[in-house]
C-alpha cells in the first residue's frame, strides 16, 4: 500500500464514520461532530506547529482558545458607550500604568547595575506601580460593573461582523503567546510545560473573575453569527419550498443548512492553514525548524537563533489556537468561561496530535476528526456496553445503577487508553512524519 | 492588646492555614520529585495518583463509619489510610509494569515520558470519576476543633479568636512524622542509600550493582504512600474532589521546581513558600492592620493584594520569578 493510498483511505475510514453517524443517529449530529471535528483539526494544526515542528511543549493550550473565545466577545458584541464614559477609559489607562510598571521594572533590573540598589529599585517601582494600578484601576471596574449588571456590567464590543473576531482571536492569542515565550521559552522542556499549564488557568482565572471584560461567569450569551438564524429561513418561503422539494421540513432543514453553512466557513479556514503549514514545513524555515528540534546544540553551532526561531513557531501555534477558540465561540454562540477545562481543551488536543502523527500536517487534522468523533461517540457506546454488562443483573442493584450513570466518564479513560497505545505501538502516529 | 489581637488574627487566618497547606503542598512535591530523582520525569499524573489514593481512603472510611468504628476525637480516616496506601502502591506498581517499564527500557527521552504520564493521568482521572463520581465528598469526622474561636476568647479574653481545626494539627503532626521517616529511610537504610545513588548517578549506581528495578519499586511505594497522605490531609481539610486534585498538580510542581526539582528538602521548603505566598497575598489584611495603625489611617479597603481567586497565579508568579533568578530552584536541583 502506498503512501497517498494510506493517506485517502484514513481519511475516508474517518469520512465513512461520520456519514455512518448520519445514517444511523441523525444527520444533526453528524454535522455537529463534522464542525467541531473541524475546528479541532486546527487546534491540533496549532499544537502540531508548535510540538511536532519544534518540539515545544506547550499544556496551555486551553488559555489560548480561551483568549480566542474573548476576542469574539471584545469585536462583535454591541458597544455600550455609557461603560465607556462611566469608567472604560479609565481601566484602559489603569492597564497601560500596569504594563509601564512592569516594563519600567524589567528595564532598571536590565539597566542599573547588579547591587542591592538595583533590587530596592526594581522592588519599589513595583511596589509604587501596583498601589498605583489598583487606585486607578478599583474604583472604573465599579463603575462599569454597575452598569445594568442583569444584561450587560462589561465594557461591551466595537459591534464589528463576527468572522473578523477570527484573525483578532488569532493576534490576541500571539501577543499573550509572545510574553509568555519571553519569560517562559529559555526555560526546560518540562519547566515550559509547567508555566503554559498554570499561564492557561490564569487566563481563565481572569476571564471568570474580570466581569468588566466580558461578564466572566456570568457568560456572554446570543452572540452574532456569520450565517443566518434558523427562525428566519423558516420564514423565508423560498427556503421552505426548496426544503419541501428534498423532501424535508422546514425546521429539519434550517438546523442542517445552518450546520453546512458554517461547516463550509469553517473548511475554508482549515483548508487556508493547511496550505499554509504545509508550505512551511516544506520550505527552508521548516527544514531549519525541525532540525533545531533534532538537535539543538547542532543548530545553533551553524548560526541558528534557537530561542527567537522556538519563540516564533511558539506565536504562530498559539495563534492558529486563538483562531480555532474564536471560532467555537462563534458555533457556540455564546462565551461561558466556566466550560474551558483543560482535560478538554489541553489535554485531547494533544492526544489528537500524538494519534494522529505528530510532524505531520495532514495527521494532527486527520487526528482532530477522529478523536473528536471517539469523544461525542464513546458515551452513546459506552452506554450500550454497559447496558449489555449489566443485562444479568437484578434491576434494582446498586451496583447496576451506578455502572450506568457513570458512563459519561467513559470517555476519558477511553482517551488515556487510546493515547498508552498509541504510544506503545505507534509511537510516530496513524500518518507519520517522513 | 491591639498588638496581641494583631497577631492572633494574623495566626488565625494567615499562619496556621497557610502551615497545614504547606504541609500539604510539601507532601505532594515530595512525591513529584523523588520520581523526577529517580525516574527522570516530570508526573502529571500526580495529582491524579493523589485522588485515587484518597478516594480509596474516602470509601473504606465510609465503610468503617458504617460498621460504627471510629477513633473516637480523631477522624476514621486515618484508620482507613493504611488500605488507601495499599490500593495506591498497587495501581501505580502496576501502571509502572504495564506503561512505564517499556520505556525505561527503551531509555526514551524524558519529554516522551511526561506524554505517557500524560496518558495515565487521563486513565486515572477517569478510573476515580468513574468510581466515586466527579462531585465533592465529606469523609472528615470526629471532633472538629482542637481550639475553638470562642473557647479561645473565654481564655485569654481576647476580641480575636483563634480556631485550630483538628485537621490542621493532624496535617502537621503526620506530616512531621512522615517526613521524619522518609529521610531516615533515605539517609540510613541501605535502599534508601541506593535510591539516593542511583538518582545522583545511573551508571555508577548499576557498575556498583544497584538493582534498577528494586529502586524504581521502592520509589513508587513511597510514592504511592506520600500521594495518599498528602491526598487524604488536604481531603480532611477542605473537600474531596477529583477535578481539585487534578488543579493542585500546580501548586505542586510549582512547589517541587521552586525547591529544586529533585531536592527532597527543596520540595518541603518550596512548599512552604508556595503556600505562606499564596495565603498572604490573597489574604485581606484589613482586621491586622485596624489593630496595628493609629486610627486615623486605618484602612477602608479590604487591603486584598488580589482576589482567592488567583491564588493560581500566585503560586505561577513566584515559579517564574525563582526559576528566573535561580534556574535551578533554590536548592540545588538535578536539571536533565
Amino acid at each position: 500500500m502506498t503512501d497517498t493510498t494510506k493517506k485517502i483511505g484514513l481519511f475516508a475510514i474517518v469520512g465513512l464514520l461520520i456519514v455512518l453517524t448520519g445514517v444511523i443517529q441523525s444527520w444533526n449530529t453528524a454535522l455537529q461532530i463534522l464542525n467541531m471535528g473541524l475546528i479541532s483539526a486546527i487546534m491540533a494544526l496549532g499544537v502540531n506547529l508548535q510540538w511536532g515542528f519544534a518540539g515545544l511543549f506547550n499544556v496551555g493550550i486551553m488559555g489560548f482558545v480561551a483568549l480566542g473565545g474573548l476576542a469574539t466577545v471584545l469585536v462583535s458584541t454591541d458597544p455600550l458607550p455609557e461603560a465607556w464614559s462611566a469608567g472604560g477609559f479609565r481601566i484602559l489607562l489603569a492597564l497601560v500604568l500596569g504594563a509601564a510598571t512592569v516594563v519600567a521594572a524589567v528595564l532598571s533590573y536590565a539597566r542599573l547595575a547588579k547591587g542591592k540598589a538595583r533590587t530596592l529599585a526594581m522592588l519599589a517601582i513595583l511596589v509604587v506601580g501596583f498601589f498605583l494600578y489598583r487606585w486607578v484601576f478599583d474604583p472604573a471596574v465599579e463603575a462599569v460593573e454597575a452598569i445594568n449588571p442583569a444584561m450587560a456590567g462589561n465594557i461591551g464590543g466595537l459591534g464589528l461582523p463576527v468572522v473578523l473576531a477570527w484573525p483578532v482571536g488569532g493576534l490576541l492569542a500571539a501577543g499573550v503567546a509572545w510574553i509568555i515565550g519571553k519569560t517562559a521559552l529559555g526555560l526546560r522542556s518540562d519547566y515550559l510545560a509547567i508555566a503554559t499549564l498554570g499561564i492557561a488557568e490564569i487566563i481563565i482565572a481572569v476571564m471568570k473573575n474580570e466581569d468588566w471584560l466580558a461578564r466572566g461567569v456570568k457568560n456572554v450569551i446570543g452572540l452574532p453569527r456569520p450565517v443566518p438564524y434558523e427562525i428566519d429561513l423558516q420564514q423565508s418561503t423560498a427556503f421552505v419550498d426548496r426544503a419541501t422539494s428534498f423532501g424535508l421540513t422546514a425546521t429539519t432543514a434550517s438546523t442542517l443548512w445552518v450546520k453546512l453553512l458554517y461547516a463550509g466557513l469553517f473548511t475554508v479556514v482549515l483548508l487556508i492553514l493547511l496550505w499554509m503549514a504545509q508550505k512551511a514545513l516544506h520550505s527552508p524555515w521548516g527544514r531549519m525548524m525541525r532540525a533545531i528540534r533534532d538537535n539543538e546544540v547542532a543548530s545553533e553551532a551553524m548560526g541558528k537563533d534557537v530561542t527567537r526561531r522556538h519563540l516564533q513557531v511558539f506565536i504562530l501555534g498559539s495563534a492558529v489556537c486563538g483562531i480555532a477558540g474564536a471560532m467555537m465561540t462563534t458555533l457556540d454562540g455564546q462565551l461561558t468561561p466556566g466550560t474551558y477545562q483543560p482535560l478538554r481543551f489541553t489535554f485531547l488536543i494533544w492526544v489528537m496530535v500524538i494519534v494522529g502523527g505528530s510532524g505531520n500536517n495532514l495527521g494532527a487534522v486527520l487526528g482532530g476528526f477522529l478523536i473528536w468523533f471517539l469523544w461525542v461517540q464513546v458515551e452513546p457506546l459506552g452506554q450500550a456496553l454497559m447496558q449489555v454488562i449489566t443485562y444479568g443483573m437484578a434491576d434494582d442493584s446498586a451496583l447496576k445503577a451506578h455502572l450506568l450513570d457513570s458512563t459519561a466518564h467513559m470517555r476519558l479513560l477511553t482517551m488515556g487508553l487510546v493515547l498508552l497505545l498509541v504510544l506503545r505501538f505507534s509511537p510516530r502516529g496513524l500518518i507519520p512524519e517522513k | 492588646m491591639d498588638f496581641l489581637n494583631a497577631i492572633v488574627a494574623l495566626s488565625n487566618f494567615v499562619l496556621i492555614p497557610a502551615i497545614a497547606y504547606g504541609s500539604q503542598l510539601a507532601l505532594g512535591a515530595l512525591g513529584v520529585t523523588l520520581i523526577y530523582g529517580i525516574l527522570r520525569f516530570s508526573n502529571f499524573a500526580h495529582g491524579d495518583t493523589m485522588a485515587f489514593g484518597t478516594m480509596v481512603v474516602v470509601l473504606v472510611t465510609w465503610w468503617f463509619q458504617s460498621m460504627g468504628l471510629n477513633l473516637g476525637p480523631l477522624p476514621t480516616a486515618l484508620l482507613a489510610l493504611p488500605f488507601g496506601i495499599i490500593a495506591c502502591s498497587a495501581l501505580v506498581i502496576g501502571t509502572d509494569k504495564l506503561v512505564y517499564k517499556f520505556y525505561r527500557e527503551q531509555k526514551a527521552k524524558p519529554v516522551i515520558l511526561v506524554i505517557v504520564s500524560m496518558g495515565v493521568m487521563f486513565i486515572m482521572n477517569g478510573l476515580v470519576r468513574f468510581i466515586i463520581g466527579p462531585n465533592d465528598q465529606r469523609f472528615a469526622d470526629g471532633e472538629r476543633f482542637i481550639i475553638s474561636a470562642r473557647d479561645f476568647k473565654q481564655m485569654t479574653g481576647l476580641q480575636e479568636g483563634l480556631a485550630i481545626k483538628t485537621t490542621q494539627g493532624l496535617t502537621v503532626i503526620t506530616a512531621l512524622i512522615v517526613v521524619a521517616l522518609l529521610f531516615w529511610f533515605l539517609n540510613r537504610t541501605r535502599t534508601g542509600k541506593s535510591m539516593r545513588a542511583y538518582s545522583d548517578n545511573e551508571d555508577l549506581a548499576l557498575l556498583s550493582g544497584i538493582n534498577p528495578e528494586r529502586v524504581v519499586l521502592y520509589t513508587w511505594l513511597i510514592v504511592a504512600a506520600l500521594a495518599t497522605v498528602a491526598g487524604t490531609l488536604y481531603g480532611l481539610d477542605k473537600t474531596f474532589k477529583p477535578f481539585t486534585y487534578f488543579q493542585l498538580l500546580l501548586p505542586i510542581f510549582a512547589s517541587a521546581i521552586v525547591g529544586g526539582l529533585g531536592s527532597p528538602l527543596g520540595a518541603i521548603t518550596g512548599g512552604f513558600v508556595i503556600a505562606f505566598s499564596e495565603v498572604t497575598i490573597t489574604y485581606a489584611w484589613k482586621k491586622v492592620l485596624t489593630y496595628l495603625l493609629p486610627e486615623n489611617l486605618a484602612p477602608d479597603g479590604l487591603v486584598q493584594l488580589l482576589s482567592t481567586d488567583y491564588k493560581f497565579a500566585v503560586s505561577f508568579a513566584i515559579l517564574v520569578i525563582v526559576l528566573l533568578f535561580k534556574p535551578t530552584g533554590l536548592f540545588k536541583g538535578k536539571s536533565v
